[in-house]
């Protein structure tokens, strides 16, 4: 096959990954109503929180028990979740011909660090998925990634070019792997950050979010979000290092206050923010995870407006 | 204050000193005790008392964060407008585009965000916090270290993951054993009576600590390096030397105490120059894909050797970088008088426009004809005439029809003036133009080894073939390594303290006479400890392995 069906037939792939999506979504947010509106449902807030510190020292949590999720799946959330998987392999699929069909690397220009990335978010819901119940964030993660996709293939599509020399290196795969990587648990981090927010308010009295009935407790999307986001903080250091490591090889200087450079370091310090607030009295709680969501709202923006609008040494958006 | 509250402090201080110490605002510390409110008992804060105040603020982490999160802020800006130092170009653009936006930004130092007060001053606050709040950190983390674990608690049932079971053996062995199993668990133990106390993790804190330290070793390095480095640029044409010294430079940025000994005097020289080129078919456009400069340099002292130079693959010579930054055509031209004698000649480097290398470039002849000549020229390497008569080169190769088109222009081109001029630009403002299309002769148009007439008798000039240039970028920066070395402790310490659980554990044994012992088992986390439970549990099975035959009550 040729370079241009190869790409065709991934782009193809993609449109259809971003289709099953869109359906997992809608078959995620039925499942989501049907839980605001199942008055009968009589269980609590799977009050499966932490029997929280006292004072002084952190006598912390007994681990959060695995499932914190309705304790019946419904019908329709296992649909949702089963289309997620089906999404992602064909996701993947698109994401390995447009590789065979550049012979690289596939995330070397706008479109495909976009089709990389929501991969990689897909993936990591998924993957965390096997170790904690993490599926009544399905809404959000098939939501915002078919947003993205649909998003990339209309406006940031390029065909399949060579690697200009400035991009021909081994670190271009590991630099911008890791950082979508990075940025793939930032975005669970943060779906978690949201849905912790919500529940404290639900918790404090507030009525009307009756969906979040079958969510953790507040302090156990806390925890979780912790742990998620410092994985993704580690990722996102070693993004950080290797990208000074590459830049000092192709442009002679590890650090130079490039725009995208700048935001990476943002992206950086409002974690390690994050990360100190989580450890300061009277940070812990909601503030942190505004501080998580500002993160990840920041990770966002340095790939959509940073990329697209902002002139710097990086642009490999790949656009005229 | 009373003296009852502090040594209740100190006491708890004891039992807590194997804990990681943390400012007072730390999740993790015992909240302050309340001020007492009445004015009497207010205490009397001498100049001593204010600065010690002043330090535990601004060690607090509290101010920590706060700092942190004006950082994010603060270096928005220097990402919103063009920087002087990433992007010189784009401040004068800028400046050109909104006159009064600029006076205004300026005065602010926002095109110098990273080197302006107000940003310096956030990060050596937050970096003067960081170092009141890790050796204090440190020196008791060291004598942390030395520490025996806490005493096993009277009574372990409330604590994670509390097991219990029996086992047909004495408490004498059963504590033996259970001293073995932590210990082969990476545990520090300690024995209290009929029980083992144990606690590991105290890498955690290390990983912390290492992890704070090397981000004040980033910041020395960085400054150290940046003070006593340099970075310079050079277009070196083909075939001719550059040698290592400040005048030899097109361009260069010495740091605050650089001083000329450090520019070690190599040689480089550039043989040839390959590029190669993939055609798009569907845009027409060539996209590079590999661009290799063949040189030769030599070390003082040496011979010449030879070596290849490509992007992203920088050469080292005596301690400094070389980085390929540009290439493009250099066309030789000889521009003779009237009567024959040489005026000018050699090659000049023609800036590319585009990925066809249709290049830019200026030739400027001050001496040896009767008035100063400037000739403003474009190099097409593989030229095509368009509908309104101009040119554009249709892909980036070279050959026998490879076009050199010439506006001449006379006039004082203001060279002895004394201000140093741009070797790339031509100011035609002052000059008069006599050959182009604002004057009454035809711009010149010349294939390798032609030669055209200069209007009004002036000469004639050759074009006499073309040369490759590159424009490299040398790098000088003493602390790179030491860069390097603090990134990866960052690194590494934050993996460490980040994922390795500190805990403690007990395990109690309590002999009831009858030839069974009952063994109970529980731990503590110090911080987020997710996989506890399941460790005490572990812990239990071993022991009771260890102590087989197994009797699990
Ligand atoms: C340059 C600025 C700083 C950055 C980027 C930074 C970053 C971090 C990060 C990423 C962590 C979590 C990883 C770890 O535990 O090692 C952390 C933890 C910590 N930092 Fe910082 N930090 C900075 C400054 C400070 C300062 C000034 C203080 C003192 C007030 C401080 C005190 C702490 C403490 C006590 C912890 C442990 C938190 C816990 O118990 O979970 N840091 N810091």
């Amino acid at each position: 096959m040729t370079t241009e069906t190869l790409a065709a037939y991934s782009l193809l792939a993609v449109y259809s990954a971003a289709a099953v999506y869109v359906l997992a979504f809608i078959a995620s947010v039925v499942d989501l109503s049907r839980r605001s509106s199942d008055a009968l449902a009589t269980q609590p807030a799977a009050s499966a929180s932490a029997a929280s510190s006292g004072s002084g020292t952190t006598v912390l949590a007994p681990p959060a028990p695995p499932s914190a999720a309705p304790p019946r799946s419904s019908r329709v959330a296992r649909i949702a979740f089963a289309l997620t998987v089906l999404g992602f392999a064909v996701h993947v699929l698109g994401l390995v011909l447009r590789g065979i069909a550049a012979s690289r690397t596939p995330w070397a220009n706008m479109f495909e660090f976009a089709v990389t990335g929501t991969a990689v978010i897909v993936g990591v819901y998924l993957a965390v998925n096997i170790f904690r119940n993490v599926r009544f964030l399905g809404a959000y993660i098939t939501g915002l990634v078919a947003l993205l996709l649909m998003l990339a293939t209309m406006n940031v599509y390029v065909d399949v070019v060579p690697l200009p020399p400035a991009l021909q290196s081994g670190w271009l795969v590991i630099h911008v792997f890791v950082a979508t990587l990075g940025t793939g648990f930032f975005a669970l981090g943060a779906g978690l950050s949201i849905a912790q927010l919500l529940q404290a308010r639900r918790e404090a009295g507030a009525t009307g979010m009756r969906f979040l009935r079958g969510f953790p407790a507040s302090d156990a999307l806390e925890n979780l979000a912790y742990r998620v986001n410092v994985i993704g903080f580690a990722f996102w250091t070693f993004t950080l290092i290797a990208g000074a490591i590459w830049a000092e090889h192709a442009w002679g200087r590890y650090w130079g206050w490039d725009t995208k450079e700048v935001w990476t370091f943002i992206i950086w310090v409002v974690y390690a923010g994050y990360i100190h607030a989580r450890a300061t009295r009277g940070w812990r709680g909601n503030p942190s995870a505004w501080l998580a969501i500002v993160g990840f709202s920041a990770v966002l923006f340095n790939f959509t407006v940073v990329n697209l609008f902002f002139k710097g040494l990086h642009a490999y958006s790949g656009l005229e | 204050m009373a003296s009852a509250p502090r040594s209740e402090k100190a006491a708890k201080r004891a039992a807590r000193s194997s804990d990681p110490l943390r400012p007072s605002d730390h999740i993790d510390s015992a909240p302050e005790p309340p001020e007492p409110a009445d004015g009497i008992a207010q205490p009397r804060l001498g100049a001593a008392g204010y600065l010690r105040f002043f330090w535990r603020q601004l060690t607090s982490m509290r101010t920590a964060l706060v700092l942190l999160l004006l950082l994010a802020l603060a270096a928005v800006p220097g990402s919103l407008v063009p920087q002087r130092s990433s992007d010189p170009n784009g401040v004068l653009q800028y400046e050109r585009d909104n006159p009064d936006a600029f006076k205004v930004l300026d005065g602010l130092g926002i095109f110098s965000t990273f080197s302006s007060p107000w940003f310096s001053a956030i990060y050596l606050l937050l970096f003067i916090s960081l170092v009141g709040c890790i050796l204090p950190r440190t020196k008791h983390h060291l004598d942390a270290l030395r520490a025996r674990p806490p005493k096993t608690p009277a009574r372990l049932a409330r604590l994670v993951g509390y097991t219990e079971q029996t086992a047909r053996t004495d408490a004498e062995t059963a504590v033996a054993e259970a001293r073995a199993v932590l210990r082969g668990a990476g545990y520090r133990v300690e024995r209290y009576a009929d029980s083992i106390s144990a606690e590991r993790g105290y890498l955690r804190e290390t990983g912390n600590l290492i992890f704070h330290t090397a981000l004040v070793g980033v910041l020395v390095a960085v400054g150290v390096g940046s003070g006593f480095g340099y970075s310079g640029q050079r277009v070196i044409i083909q075939d001719t030397a550059f040698t290592n010294s400040l005048a030899s430079y097109d361009s260069f940025n010495p740091g605050r105490f650089f001083s000329d000994d450090a520019l070690e005097p190599f040689s480089v020289r550039l043989d040839d120059f390959e590029g190669s080129y993939q055609l798009d078919p569907k845009s027409g456009a060539y996209q590079p894909i590999d661009f290799t400069a063949h040189l030769s340099t030599r070390e003082p002292g040496g011979d010449w050797t030879d070596a290849d130079l490509k992007v992203n693959s920088p050469l080292e010579l005596g301690g400094t970088k070389m980085y390929l930054l540009s290439n493009g055509f250099a066309p030789v031209v000889t521009v003779r008088d009237p009567d024959g004698a040489v005026a000018f000649s050699g090659p000049v480097a023609f800036i590319p426009q585009d990925n066809n290398l249709r290049s830019l470039g200026v030739i400027k002849v001050p001496d040896g004809l009767d008035e100063q000549l400037g000739l403003l020229g474009f190099f097409y390497p593989d030229p095509m005439e368009l509908a309104d008569g101009t040119y554009t080169s249709v892909s980036p190769y070279p050959g026998d029809s490879s076009l050199l088109t010439l506006t001449v222009y006379t006039g004082d081109l203001g060279l002895d003036a004394g201000v140093s001029v741009n070797a790339y630009s031509l100011d035609v403002d002052e000059l008069t133009q006599i050959a182009g299309p604002k004057a009454d002769a035809p711009a010149l148009e010349l294939t390798q080894g032609q030669t055209a007439e200069l209007p009004d008798g002036l000469g004639t000039i050759e074009f006499d073939g073309y040369q490759r240039f590159v424009g490299v970028e040398f790098h000088h920066d003493p602390t790179e390594g030491w860069v390097l070395v603090f990134a990866l402790l960052i690194l590494g310490g934050l993996l460490v303290s980040l994922f390795v659980p500190r805990r403690r554990m007990w395990v109690k044994a309590t002999d009831d006479g009858t030839g069974t012992v009952r063994l109970e088992y529980a731990g503590l986390a110090r911080g987020e400890d997710p996989g506890l439970a399941a460790a005490v549990a572990e812990v239990a099975r071993k022991h009771a392995a260890r102590l087989a035959p197994p009797n699990v009550g």
